[in-house]
């Protein structure tokens, strides 16, 4: 029998614990295919981050490393700086991104870093339980913020492809979602563009990527 | 001899760093080491390395993590305030077991302190520094010569034992010029064999992964045991110190890097007057030179401990004695530098004689 559909290389074999619902299963499979479409598997080095997703250093079929919380773009500094010739990317939530690790994600795309940042934003502390993040909606809901988003009390939420637009130094930011077939369909072009710009040098490259956290 | 050079401590650090092969750094200005970074970027810019000025030394010890795990020699230096910026990614980089060297350049503290000398970070470098089980390699130059030879051998313990080196230097060491001798045949980069755990893709072996963390019960506590390991062999083979008219001796002076070049002229002053004083100095401070020390105090019963601080290391010698000498103390914190008559008074009260 002919296996049309499977598992892509660019992923390893492990189960994903993931919570039924959540994008980072969709984000994983389009990463993990374009690994392979663009024949850069064998030469990547990805970064997880501190949260659900801590655990992209099991999934991804490729080197991988594990830094602390929001280090993400200071760690792919050090790795890409060292080895230009492979392909280096930080796979960072909107904690590890929007939160602790600010003041990386904005050096990095000052410094034009030629690196590719996949930014899962949920509007949600995930992995520790649903607080409030800094991308939380004005009104939403957490388990800090159990009235919603008090922006008098809590502020406004930080928008971080606005932010980073205002900088010199990013080449491509762009910002997109895997709620619909349709936006995931963008989310996987965004995604190819965002790895074909490091291929060809042309600097740093993040794309957000709006996504669902049903447990919380 | 041809190849020696007046040169500032700090400048030395620079040119041993190099010598070592390694082509990575990355910093945030902080004084008093800021000659490091500046020279740095000069000579990086001609031998074609990586100079990274970063955003805060929370960067800086990240950047190295990643070119550290990428199998490269990388180093940063920083002073005190910025040494405790890192702790946490030295924690990281101590529990993933990958090689880097920091150069702390310690100035007086707590808090913003001043940019004079000290050595309150002996406890911070000799005790681990940030969070959990575990040890950073720890190297006390006192001269130039060292500041400039130390880099490469903190580079080879490092990578030995897979384990984070530390350089503790002072501001004094580092702004002062003396002769620097060069001594080392500088290692090619491109001579360095890839190490085993080297993040530099896939292509024809199995992926790799770097990390510090392990979720499945029992697994970590196993990786800290296998790491005690390690530790128990560094402390077996690596313990280095230099004893000075110790043999016969009633008082030993037990003094590191800036003090004890101080407690060297005191000693010469107390010698003179025909006290039998000697100087032990530990090269490293973790791990700590006990067995040297323990052999020395079987003949005599009197220590004094110089350190600029309220006394730190003054544990470890009263560890390698088993609290069984009489341990004096003479310290000078929060920028303090001891002078050769304070500490010849010291050595008379103690003494008393001359």
């Amino acid at each position: 029998m002919k296996q049309i559909f499977g598992r892509p290389e660019g992923l390893t074999e492990v189960h994903q614990r993931y919570c039924p619902g959540c994008g980072h299963g969709i984000v994983h499979r389009i990463i993990g295919e374009l690994l392979v479409k663009l024949e850069i598997r064998e030469r990547t080095i990805g970064i997880a981050p501190v949260g659900c997703s801590v655990f992209a250093d099991e999934y991804f079929n490729c080197d991988m490393i594990q830094p602390p919380h929001g280090r993400g773009p200071a760690v792919s500094t050090g790795i890409k700086r060292s080895r230009p010739d492979c392909i280096v990317f930080s796979y960072q939530g909107d904690g590890d991104l929007a939160a602790i690790g600010t003041a990386e994600i904005v050096h990095a795309a000052a410094r034009n870093e030629n690196i590719t940042v996949i930014f899962i934003n949920n509007a949600i502390f995930g992995m520790t339980g649903g607080q409030l993040a800094p991308t939380t909606l004005p009104g939403m809901k957490s388990t800090t913020s159990v009235q919603g988003r008090d922006v008098k009390k809590q502020g406004y939420p930080i928008k971080v492809c606005e932010l980073l637009a205002g900088l010199d130094g990013p080449y491509y930011l762009e910002r997109t979602a895997v709620n619909t077939p349709k936006n995931i369909i963008k989310t996987e072009k965004a995604l190819r563009t965002a790895f074909k710009n490091q291929i060809e040098d042309k600097g740093f490259s993040l794309v957000e990527i709006l996504s669902m956290c049903p447990t919380n | 001899m041809a190849n020696k050079k007046l040169m500032y401590g700090n400048h030395a650090i620079v040119e041993g760093v190099l010598s070592a092969g390694c082509r990575f750094f990355a910093g945030y200005p902080i004084t008093p080491q800021n000659e490091i970074p500046e020279y740095m970027s000069i000579r990086m810019n001609e031998i074609g390395g990586t100079f990274v000025q970063t955003e805060s030394e929370i960067a800086a010890i990240n950047m190295l993590f990643g070119a550290a795990a990428a199998g490269k020699r990388a180093m940063t230096s920083s002073s005190s305030p910025g040494i405790s910026l890192m702790q946490e990614g030295i924690s990281y980089i101590a529990g993933a077991d990958i090689p880097v060297l920091v150069v702390n350049v310690i100035r007086g503290g707590p808090g913003l302190g001043n940019i004079a000398p000290a050595q309150s970070d002996y406890y911070q470098a000799t005790r681990g520094g940030g969070h959990g089980d575990y040890f950073t390699i720890t190297l006390a130059p006192n001269s130039a010569q060292e500041l400039y030879e130390f880099p490469k051998l903190a580079f080879e313990l490092a990578e030995k034992y897979r384990n984070p080196a530390l350089i503790l230097a002072d501001g004094l060491l580092g702004q002062m010029m003396e002769a620097v001798e060069y001594t080392i045949a500088p290692v090619d980069p491109n001579d360095l064999p890839e190490p085993p755990y080297a993040l530099s893709g896939c292509k024809g072996r199995e992926r790799r992964v770097v990390r510090s963390y392990d979720l499945k019960p029992g697994r970590l506590e196993a990786w800290n045991f296998e790491r005690q390991k390690k530790y128990a062999q560094i402390t077996k083979q690596e313990q280095r110190s230099e004893s000075t008219d110790c043999a016969n001796a009633d008082l030993i002076i037990v003094a590191y890097g800036t003090c004890a070049r101080v407690c060297s002229a005191a000693v010469r002053m107390a010698r003179e007057k025909g006290l039998r004083v000697g100087l032990f100095r530990p090269i490293t401070l973790w791990p700590f030179p006990k067995d040297m020390l323990a052999e020395l105090s079987a003949k005599t019963d009197d220590f004094l401990v110089v350190e600029m601080n309220l006394g730190q290391m003054i544990d470890d010698v009263r560890l390698a004695t088993d609290c069984r000498k009489k341990i004096h103390f003479h310290g000078r914190p929060g920028g303090g530098v001891p002078t050769p008559p304070e500490i010849f008074e010291k050595i008379k009260q103690i003494l008393g004689g001359a």
